[in-house]
């Protein structure tokens, strides 16, 4: 969903940080992103190149870093590894599952000039 | 323009308008020199040497929209009034259910709209021939309502103190999900002349609302839509979402939603510093 507008989230990150750490270029950007933030990695590669023309962010390159989806089973009491919102509990079948993780995204680090 | 948030460029329109220049105490004509910076590279590194470096920085992307989102919801909470954000897709019948919604729920507490739309005040419009305030916000091109244009909507609505504020988020069931407006509450709404396998194939949505209102079900005896198995796609998706069967056309089940909305509105006051003066004249005049 929404890549282009999260792209320019992290172009704009990255260049409110330019001035407190101090740097003119960004040559790579490490994201972590999990399965259930809704973010198609294809598609915000694609945007990011586009949002990032003309700006700090021209030559960067993206590292994704894909975290695990983890819900709690309300059912089984066992945190369970899901890779979308509406997948049962593979311990037990239930549907009863909380998502605890894997709805990160966020920049982690990056190399800078 | 503002150089933060970059408002005032772009297609963001409220009623039409430019978004006002509020301010964020900056302007981008600061005189750090860069040059100075360049030294120190040279100073911390061998000549010739690229200089590149790590720098960590774990930041949320959705950071900034949610620093928005808090102040939003901080004028909510100061002000006693309850924000519910209407989320669905386009043609889920969302503005005639607000329309009814405002007649039906009367004067008190003193609602308040924002409208979000692509492009044209229709909707804004049809809100006001209720009675109600409403401020339009054009997104566009884009395809949700941000934190950061709510935050520039609610200057221009001046929502009631002890209020309510519905804002009809752009008719779309994936982006909005993602983007919180420091609202109380999403309801998203579903009509039976969808499929009755929406909320598996948008759980984002279904996972970020409260609420479920199944809307047009005076249309059920003419549809195949089998209402017992959307109910159970939603709760796989969010076992704690609540759902009320409605039709805004009929009027059938709405009293159910108008409770529901009394009662987070109760919520929202009890115990609020200014609940009484609130619940005597439904908002301060």
């Amino acid at each position: 969903m929404h890549e282009m507008s999260i792209c320019e989230g992290i172009v704009q990150v990255l260049e409110e940080q330019a001035c407190a750490q101090n740097y003119k270029s960004v040559g790579k950007v490490w994201l972590e992103i999990g399965p259930l933030a809704g973010v198609e990695l294809e598609s915000l590669r694609f945007c990011f190149e586009a949002v990032a023309k003309g700006t700090l962010a021209e030559d960067a390159k993206l590292e994704i870093v894909e975290t695990k989806g983890l819900a709690w089973c309300m059912k089984c009491s066992n945190t369970v590894e899901v890779a979308r919102r509406f997948d049962a509990c593979p311990t037990c079948g239930s549907f009863q599952l909380q998502v605890t993780g894997g709805d990160e995204m966020r920049i982690k680090e990056l190399e800078v000039n | 323009m503002c150089s933060v948030c970059g408002c005032g460029h772009g297609e963001v329109k409220i009623d039409g308008k430019e978004p006002r220049n509020h301010s964020h105490d900056h302007s981008h004509d600061h005189s750090h020199d860069h040059e100075g910076e360049s030294e120190i590279g040279v100073y911390s590194h061998a000549p010739g040497l690229a200089q590149k470096r790590m720098v960590q920085i774990e930041q949320d992307i959705l950071a900034k929209n949610n620093s928005y989102a808090a102040q939003n919801s901080n004028l909510f909470s100061k002000q006693g009034i309850l924000a519910l954000n209407l989320v669905s897709s386009p043609g889920s019948g969302k503005t005639s259910l607000l329309a009814r919604t405002i007649r039906e729920l009367g004067k008190k507490p003193v609602i308040s709209v924002i409208e979000g739309d692509q492009q044209t005040a229709n909707d804004a419009q049809r809100i006001r021939e209720t009675g109600a305030k409403a401020v339009q916000v054009n997104t566009g091109k884009g395809c949700h309502l941000d934190a950061h244009m709510i935050g520039h909507a609610l200057e221009e609505l001046a929502p009631h103190d002890g209020g309510i504020v519905f804002i009809e988020n752009v008719g779309n069931l994936v982006c909005p999900a993602g983007f919180d407006l420091g609202e109380a509450h999403k309801v998203v709404i579903l009509s039976v002349t969808e499929g009755e396998d929406k909320p598996i194939k948008y759980p984002d949505m279904f996972h970020a609302s409260d609420l479920m209102l199944l809307n047009k079900i005076d249309l059920l005896p003419h549809l195949e839509f089998e209402v017992e198995r959307c109910i159970d796609y939603a709760l796989r998706v969010n076992p704690a979402i609540k759902i009320l069967k409605v039709s805004a056309t009929s009027g059938e089940g709405m009293e159910q939603w108008y409770e529901w909305v009394r009662t987070a509105h109760k919520m929202v006051l009890s115990g609020h510093p200014t609940a009484d003066i609130y619940s005597k004249t439904g908002g301060k005049e």
